[in-house]
């Protein structure tokens, strides 16, 4: 038997949930975490005559997710039903979109991981509104098979993003995935914590399987219950590998077997059938009869094109070329999102050192955050502070390590730079006070003055500590030049 | 004096009467009606007299009162009481206590109004004659032998029987208009979204609307002032000033007004004689008050019935979806083993006969591979039907023509045949297909003695209009003013 050659072929469904104070229909929070259901109203329990009404939040958070990953938005889109029968619906239909999406026909660019130089880019079909399921909490161990449900997510606004199948390897997949949760809480739309639910992905997978000059496709999975993106990698290797054993062993193509679910197992690693899906369910989509179409005034689409600020590629590359800082600093401030960009930016400004600044906000700034638990827009210490710190130790003002204790000052207490110098007692020392401080040390180290004298220059450190001992005020450099110059004169 | 809101606010104006009195007068009549028409599935004695008392405590402290002060009005049971049970005479919500009021029952207690209780109905209001109701038939109180007809059966017989002078019904294919044609009574349907839906529980999302029953067009005037409006809640509901409907029924002078009878439907098959009489007598009176009348037709009539047929039912399996057991209303407790079980067992048992059969043929319209020639088909000619209204309406102010094609029919002829049932919706499903306002008044009886309807239809957000010459009709005929005898 020659060799085969394989082509995974996966096209990714992704639902991520929007960040809006309220649901989708009702006024209910949409707080994480929250004793079950404690959050829900007779619109979310789909209690007999409760009507829906639009959250104007969600349909703006949509459009501005779908500007971002290159879609259209049609000037009208519709509410439809789809329905079926689960106690997690309670009104046995999910208020979604079905053939007028919100947004359509984009695109997302990822670098291809096989070639770091390359780009490829991922087809976007579409990307539609709907209202998420309640929770069903399974108590099988208990072998009574009791459910229990919390509704506190029903109604919850989701946007679903499904690409085209264009991605052809688990590591596109994940490219793909990192690329569009990026682009998702740069422009504040989601949180995308898979933990929490707010970004679930749904793959599915086929092979194209090269032999004798013809293309085998076999049946598509799709594959669900991926709680991270490493699941996510992990079940599409798993797959491919699993559909070309079950090819070989059966024969079945996408011609003879339809659509299957497979869930993901991820103490095992394994793919494993859920409910046989051989018929396409019949969710009898109709136009929800509750809800009016929304119209999209064209100008509200462009207002929000125009407010949609820098993609993170462009604040990678503008970071770079303003602050003249490299791609790997670029990118990590990027990741923290625009907040963090925006932080660094005034910093990088105010100080005049971007490469000061970079190191400062990815080092003291990042590590405060994660040690108070707070986040940058409510942190102790203003972006504009941190640039004045920065500059007075470009200036020589102050020592590194004198400027991480002003740091550490203003992160605790509101105060000014200046006062929070006062306040730790730091004065900047006057050469004549240096002059004679060296010229004491130099006597007591007379072994000191011979290395260097030999050449040995390093051996003037040893100084440096014992002045910063004697007088922490000390600037370590003066203190290295006056000494330098004593020991040549002498 | 129970048939009169208006009678009633003045006589406690003038202190002849306390809201107290009132009330008992009227629990003691429905207590009085009850065995024989079995208009009401609830009586709220306690609640009636709590609300009446406040009244009378309020109006003696010198205090400001709503516009339906010491009122009684009933409520029929397919709209939200917090403080009742709301059941829609479904086995599935026997027990089913809403945690809110629907938008007019707010509306209706912000009145002052005094809520009697809830009105009999077909099951979740599907059904023309309330034998559909899962807790026993109403019956007519000009003939108990006949239907009251239905949805609104409870709340027309309510008003006929003489037990409230206000009744709130909803309509999705006549449900309103149809009972009051058979009870002898005013009822109106108003345009799709001048009343908000919510707390409406849905039959058929895109057609139901409440709207008022009383013996005349000025009482429904009252009361639909007092319900119609925008409700936030309801994305469906047109932010639209409601005007003051009592002034518009002042004038009784139809000169100038372009009235379009719908001839054809004089003619259609197995309309009775007492019915087409009732229109032509109408045509006299109201040309006699100025009217001009001019022949209109409609021209997709006849796929009126079989295009709502289609769209109210689909609206129906999806809306009904949501009484699985799971969460409220009725849970089978026997034959259970699984969850498909639980749902199957449970729908059996709580719905009737109609309801299965409405939701069986919304299924099988909205499946994959039939929408297209069922559902969506349907939303075309309801496309062409309003078109054949806004045509219409480009030549006259209204439209005259039957509410339905015989008076009164007796209990147990129709209820095994569910085709003829339909048919009784032949005139009145082209309002709620087009959304506009149509108004059913008592238009002469027939050789028993049994009230006839005629209809006014007008464009959307005219009930003013229908109102006007409603009125006008009436200050010029005695219909409305016979009642039966107890």
């Amino acid at each position: 038997m020659s060799k085969l050659s394989t082509t995974t072929i996966i096209g990714l469904e992704v639902h991520v949930q929007l960040k809006t104070e309220s649901k989708l229909f009702c006024g209910c929070s949409t707080q994480f975490g929250r004793p079950p259901n404690t959050q829900v109203c007779p619109v979310c329990l789909g209690l007999p005559g409760a009507l829906p009404v639009i959250n104007e939040a969600a349909v703006e958070l949509a459009v501005r997710a779908g500007l971002a990953i290159n879609c259209s938005i049609p000037p009208m889109t519709k509410w439809d039903r789809k329905q079926y029968f689960y106690p997690d619906l309670p009104k046995g239909y999910q208020i979604s979109q079905f053939d007028l999406p919100i947004c359509a026909d984009g695109f997302l660019e990822i670098t291809d991981p096989a070639d770091p130089d390359a780009t490829r880019r991922i087809g976007i079909i579409r990307a539609h509104l709907e209202e998420d399921a309640g929770k069903s909490l399974h108590d099988e161990a208990s072998g009574r098979g009791d459910s229990r449900i919390d509704l506190n997510r029903c109604g919850t606004p989701l946007l679903e993003i499904v690409s085209e199948p264009d991605l052809r390897t688990a590591e596109e997949a994940l490219a793909y995935l990192t690329k569009l949760k990026e682009t998702m809480t740069h422009l504040g739309v989601s949180d995308c914590e898979m933990q929490e639910g707010s970004l679930r992905v749904d793959a599915n997978v086929n092979l194209h399987i090269e032999q004798d000059e013809h293309v085998i496709a076999t049946p598509i999975v799709e594959v669900k219950n991926m709680n991270s993106f490493r699941s996510v990698a992990g079940a599409l290797h798993f797959e491919a590998e699993r559909q070309l054993a079950e090819w070989q062993e059966t024969g079945q193509t996408i011609k003879t077997r339809g659509k299957r679910t497979f869930g993901w197992d991820d103490v095992k690693e394994v793919t494993y059938p859920q409910r046989e899906k051989e018929e396409s369910a019949d969710y009898r989509y109709f136009p929800c009869p509750d809800l009016l179409p929304i119209r999209i005034p064209r100008e509200r689409v462009e207002q929000l094109r125009q407010s949609l600020g820098e993609t993170p590629d462009e604040a990678r590359q503008r970071l770079q070329s303003q602050h003249g800082i490299s791609i790997y600093d670029a990118d990590v401030i990027v990741s923290q999102g625009p907040a963090m960009v925006q932080y660094f930016d005034t910093a990088a400004m105010t100080s005049g050192d971007g490469k000061r600044a970079s190191s400062w906000v990815q080092q003291d700034v990042m590590r405060t955050l994660k040690e108070q638990g707070t986040d940058v827009e409510s942190f102790g210490v203003a972006a504009e502070q941190l640039g004045e710190l920065l500059a007075k130790v470009d200036a020589g003002d102050l020592t590194n390590d004198r400027a991480r204790d002003v740091f550490k000052h203003l992160a605790a207490h509101d105060a000014s730079v200046d006062e929070a110098i006062k306040a730790l007692g730091i004065e900047s020392v006057d050469s004549s006070e240096i002059e004679s401080l060296v010229a004491e040390l130099l006597q007591a180290n007379p072994k000191v003055v011979e290395d260097v004298k030999g050449g040995n220059t390093k051996a003037v450190g040893a100084l440096i500590g014992q002045a910063r001992k004697r007088n922490p005020n000390a600037n370590p450099q003066l203190v290295r030049e006056v000494a330098l110059r004593q020991i040549e004169a002498s | 004096m129970l048939d009169s809101a208006l009678e009633l606010l003045r006589l406690q104006s003038a202190g002849e009467v306390s809201a107290v009195e009132i009330a008992q007068k009227a629990l003691d009549a429905i207590e009085a009606s009850q065995p024989r028409h079995h208009s009401f599935t609830f009586v709220d004695r306690e609640g009636a007299l709590r609300v009446a008392k406040s009244v009378d405590q309020r109006r003696a402290a010198g205090e400001d009162l709503g516009p339906l002060a010491g009122v009684p009005v009933a409520v029929k049971d397919v709209l939200c009481t917090q403080d009742m049970p709301t059941t829609c005479s479904s086995e599935m919500l026997r027990d089913f206590r809403p945690p809110y009021d629907a938008t007019v029952v707010e509306r209706l207690r912000r009145a002052d109004a005094v809520i009697v209780g809830k009105t009999n109905m077909d099951e979740f209001a599907m059904g023309a004659s309330t034998e559909t109701s899962a807790f026993g038939i109403t019956r007519n109180p000009w003939d108990t032998d006949r239907t009251p007809g239905g949805s609104s059966g409870g709340a027309a017989a309510a008003v006929a029987a003489g037990t409230v002078p206000l009744s709130l019904g909803t309509d999705t294919g006549g449900s309103i208009r149809q009972p009051s044609a058979f009870c002898g009574v005013t009822g109106l349907k108003p345009t799709y979204g001048r009343v908000s839906r919510y707390g409406l529980v849905a039959f058929a999302s895109s057609l139901d609307q409440v709207g008022p029953i009383a013996w005349s067009a000025d009482e429904c005037a009252l009361l639909l002032y007092t319900i119609a409006g925008f409700e936030p809640r309801d994305s469906t509901s047109l932010d639209q000033p409601v005007p003051d409907y009592a002034a518009a029924t002042k004038s009784k002078d139809l000169r100038g007004l372009k009235i379009g009878l719908l001839r054809e439907s004089l003619d259609a098959e197995g309309i009775s004689h007492s019915v087409r009489a009732a229109v032509r007598d109408a045509i006299k009176v109201l040309a006699d008050l100025g009217a001009e009348i001019i022949d209109v037709e409609l021209p997709h009539r006849e796929y009126w019935v079989p295009t709502y047929y289609v769209i109210a039912p689909s609206e129906a399996s999806s809306n009904l979806s949501r009484y699985d057991g799971a969460h409220y209303g009725h849970r089978a407790s026997e034959g259970v083993t699984d969850l498909l079980s639980m749902y199957c067992r449970s729908r059996a048992e709580g719905f009737g006969d109609e309801v299965k059969r409405r939701i069986m043929v919304g299924t099988y319209a909205l499946s994959e591979g039939y929408a297209d020639e069922y559902y969506n088909k349907a939303l075309k000619v309801r496309r062409l039907i309003r078109g054949d209204y806004d045509a219409a309406f480009s030549q006259v102010d209204l439209l005259l023509g039957p509410v339905t094609p015989t008076p009164a029919f007796k209990l147990g002829e129709k209820v095994d045949d569910p085709i003829q049932m339909y048919l009784c919706d032949l005139f009145t499903v082209g309002a709620n297909l087009a959304g506009v306002p149509a108004i059913s008044l008592p238009g002469g009886f027939d050789e028993q003695g049994l009230p006839v309807g005629i209809q006014l239809q007008g464009p959307p957000l005219e009930e003013g209009r229908l109102l006007f010459v409603a009125s006008a009709f009436q200050s010029a005929t005695d219909h409305h003013t016979r009642r039966p005898t107890p």
